[in-house]
């Protein structure tokens, strides 16, 4: 209970403009393609060294929270997503802005981002010695297993069928291995100086998810003259948070698989939307509607990727090691100040400590409510001509991609994988799992080759993946989700007739 | 014809490049960290780097830009072979890294691509093991590889870093096999599995084990240097223990430039930078940050790399 006795720094003038400061400028980052929360982050460091280490902390701290929830905007009204956490929330949340319902799906993303979000941080706050032994438990082989995990869900995820899926995933997984081989650092498939260091998983997102619409966009243009326009639908706040509190189904999984996800060093951020998604999906009565603009999804997802901001902060204050980019960014801004996380916080520093923690609640309130106001203006986007509309998108997508290491060989790669995706689309592809596939790849890889390096050293490769109770729970896991996909599959084929191809339940 | 076009531009570059130098710098600077955001390099390239735009300084701030991969080699790629070699282009070193990977080969860059400027940080490696560990000393960690040949598994951030040659070199002194597992994401994901059990030591930096070392996680056995650090003079060196290990696996951090740049332009910035990272405001946020400061001129410096390439050789050749 010692956070309370702290709530009172969090309010004095400077910190709160802080807070507010640090809140606008990070939705407003968050917001804008390529930059991805650790950019954000880093770029704030500098106006820290001015300031003292409780401040500078609040100011990193609220920008972290609302960066990750700022992504959200992008990714719903311009299918860019801003970093991977955001990926899951263009599958629905896209779709519901192109149907006029833009305003339903910020407000439901800024909502589901603020339930997420204060169950993460409230996490952090109660159970971090509980955590901290969990973000420990996960070694290489823990981790490849989970990555695996990953990539069963990529069958189910967004495709005409489970078959086209596992084909893009695959093909995610071969773009994985182009560039140097983090571990041993062999060269694979370097035929152009760009992708030495790999595909930036940045600006793949963006060529994956915008370019092809750009494309559609312009090619309607061309065919019919007349320009759509959709008519954007107001949405009241309230009606927002009773469709949310009717979902809570969505809404407990997406929190629950965000935190525990989130907490896993190296993993969790990046794949805890995708993973809270699909459950929700399959939990979910109403599975069929999802990927067609349905809310359930943009909540799971959004709820999933802001509760994982808390529980990511875990190993980083308690053991002192930063389980995530972003950690690892903040963790300089302590050291700075002469801060070592850890027991030395706590014990030494605990208004630094619990006013940072402090601000991470209040901000995630504060996110909500400036998200909730520009989510009715932002909604209009939607009504900019589609070809004005593709200019703009194609503009911030270069700009994105370039601006990650300020490389015109990110932007050649996105608009690559961005024409590439464009025909698969047409042949019923879809760029959700690839880009699992993509992030899967390099976490599956590396940790197999650590483990069984390790395993060659002691007891050998079967007992070192398949022993020990925690890789049998997450063997069983994997299993349960490939039966479960495939039962799904037969189910759906069997109960298909050649009459109602499109109507299919379950 | 080719010849003389080619000499006259020749001519007329370095005529411009006279006349630019004296006006160096006239627009900010950009210094590539081969490193991501928020890692060691990172982070001390940006405290030592703060103070740039200061009238004292180069009068002109330096703006940091990550090129992170493989261990560096894809920052250190784009460096040698795209960077623009006109002093507004900046580069932070690592040696051994970087001299160890282009021994090994499979990079397009060696210490004949960069010129040095000036070096600011020296973290030197050590032997870390969990806090409940039964080793205490590096005796302990000797004596358990001599009776498990090859069963002994520690980490390190990877393969040709300086952690990768400090366990080279332990193995090499007290001649036993043991097992290094490079880890992906630097040196915290190999201090990760030293702290949760996953082996049963680590290299790592002494920076970041000083920090877990306060935190209470680990124990540390040892330093891979010539003398005991100011941080942690309670830890005898390998030396001191009886392991032949000298510094060759310090992490020496600092400046270069490509090949090619104007001698005026190296000149102005080995005689200012030097002096930047003598700041006193630099200094204290240095240590604050538990990060070794070592300040090395230029002709330090290459001196410094042509007694490494020569150890790593060696050192290597086996490999």
């Amino acid at each position: 209970m010692e956070f309370i006795y702290y709530f009172g720094d969090v309010f004095s003038p400077l910190s709160f403009m802080l807070l507010l400061g640090g809140t606008i400028g990070g939705l407003i980052l968050g917001a804008t393609p390529g930059l991805s929360p650790t950019m954000a982050v880093a770029l704030l460091i500098p106006f820290t060294f001015q300031l003292e280490a409780t401040q500078g902390l609040i100011l990193l701290g609220a920008a972290y929270t609302s960066t990750v929830a700022g992504g959200a905007v992008s990714a719903i009204l311009l299918k860019i997503p801003g970093a991977p956490a955001n990926i899951a929330t263009t599958l629905d949340g896209h779709t519901m802005a192109k149907q006029g319902h833009g305003a339903k799906a910020l407000q439901l993303s800024f909502l589901s981002s603020a339930v997420g979000g204060i169950f993460g941080v409230l996490l952090l706050i109660f159970l971090t010695p509980v955590l901290a032994d969990w973000a420990l438990a996960f070694g290489p082989s823990h981790l490849f297993w989970m990555a695996i995990l990953g990539v069963t869900v990529i069958g189910s995820l967004d495709s005409a069928s489970v078959v086209k899926g596992l084909l893009s995933g695959c093909i995610g997984l071969w773009l994985s291995t182009i560039g140097f081989d983090d571990i041993m650092g062999a060269q694979r498939f370097i035929f152009h100086p760009s992708l030495g260091g790999g595909i930036n998983i940045i600006a793949a997102l963006i060529g994956l998810f915008a370019i092809p619409q750009v494309l559609t966009m312009f090619a309607k243009g061309r065919n019919s003259g007349a320009a759509e326009v959709i008519a954007v639908q107001k949405h009241s706040v309230l009606d927002a948070l009773r469709e949310l509190i009717r979902r809570p189904r969505a809404l407990t999984i997406g929190t629950v698989t965000g935190s525990v996800i989130g907490l896993i060093p190296g993993v969790g951020g990046q794949i805890a939307g995708l993973v809270a998604y699909d459950q929700s999906k399959k939990f979910s009565s109403e599975s069929e509607k999802f990927g067609k603009g349905h809310s359930e999804g943009v909540i799971a997802a959004e709820s999933a990727n802001n509760a994982m901001v808390g529980p990511s902060l875990v190993p980083l204050l308690t053991l002192s090691i930063p389980g995530s980019p972003t950690a690892a960014v903040l963790l300089g801004g302590l050291l700075i100040h002469g801060i070592f996380p850890g027991s030395d916080l706590f014990d030494n520093h605990p208004e630094v400590a619990w006013t940072f923690i402090n601000s991470m609640l209040i901000g995630q309130i504060l996110m909500c409510l400036f998200g909730l106001y520009i989510a009715g203006l932002a909604a209009r986007v939607a009504q900019v001509p589609q070809s004005v509309m593709a200019a703009v998108v194609l503009a911030l997508s270069v700009f994105g991609a370039y601006s990650v290491q300020s490389s015109m060989g990110d932007v050649y790669v996105m608009a690559c994988l961005g024409i590439m995706m464009f025909f698969f689309e047409r042949y019923g592809f879809s760029a959700a799992p690839l880009v699992l596939g993509l992030i899967l790849g390099p976490i599956a890889e590396a940790n197999f080759i650590q483990g069984s390096m390790i395993a060659n050293a002691t007891d050998g490769m079967t007992t070192y993946f398949l022993g020990g109770a925690l890789n049998k729970l997450l063997i069983t896991i994997v299993l349960a989700s490939i039966a479960y996909s495939a039962w799904m599959e037969l189910r759906q084929r069997r109960s298909q007739t050649p009459a109602d191809k499109t109507e299919v339940r379950t | 014809m080719k010849h003389l076009l080619a000499g006259a531009s020749i001519a007329l570059m370095s005529l411009t490049g006279a006349a630019a130098a004296e006006e160096y710098p006239e627009r900010p600077v950009m210094m590539v960290v081969s490193y991501g955001a928020g890692g060691a390099t990172d982070f001390q390239a940006r405290i030592v780097t703060m103070t740039a735009g200061n009238e004292d300084a180069l009068g002109m701030p330096i703006a940091i830009l990550n090129k992170p991969g493989a261990g560096g080699r894809v920052g250190w790629n784009w460096f040698a072979t795209q960077a623009d070699a006109d002093g507004y282009t900046l580069a932070a070193y690592n040696v051994p890294h970087f001299i160890a990977q282009s021994i090994k080969g499979g990079v397009e860059y060696s210490t004949d691509s960069f010129e040095p400027i000036a070096n600011w940080g020296a973290d030197p490696a050590v032997f870390v093991v969990a806090a409940d560990s039964p080793f205490n000393s590096m005796q302990d960690v000797v004596n358990y590889a001599k009776e498990n040949p090859g069963k002994l598994t520690f980490s390190g951030a990877g393969l040709f870093v300086g952690h990768h040659i400090a366990a080279l070199q332990i193995e090499k002194a007290a001649g036993v096999k043991m097992a290094y597992i490079p880890t992906k994401g630097g040196g915290a994901a190999a201090m990760k599995a030293v702290i949760a059990g996953e082996v049963l030591g680590g290299v790592n930096n002494l920076s970041d084990a000083f920090r877990a070392r306060e935190a209470g996680n680990v124990k540390i056995l040892g330093v891979a240097d010539l003398e005991r650090s100011d941080f942690l003079p309670d830890v005898p060196t390998m030396m001191e223990q009886g392991l032949d290990v000298d510094n060759a696996s310090v992490n020496f951090r600092g400046v270069m430039v490509p090949k090619g740049t104007p001698q005026e332009v190296i000149d102005k910035l080995a005689a200012t930078v030097p002096e930047m990272f003598k700041n006193s405001r630099v200094a204290s946020k240095m240590e604050a940050g538990g990060s070794p400061m070592l300040v090395m001129n230029r002709e330090e410096v290459q001196a410094m790399w042509a007694k490494r390439q020569e150890t790593l050789q060696a050192l290597l050749a086996g490999l």
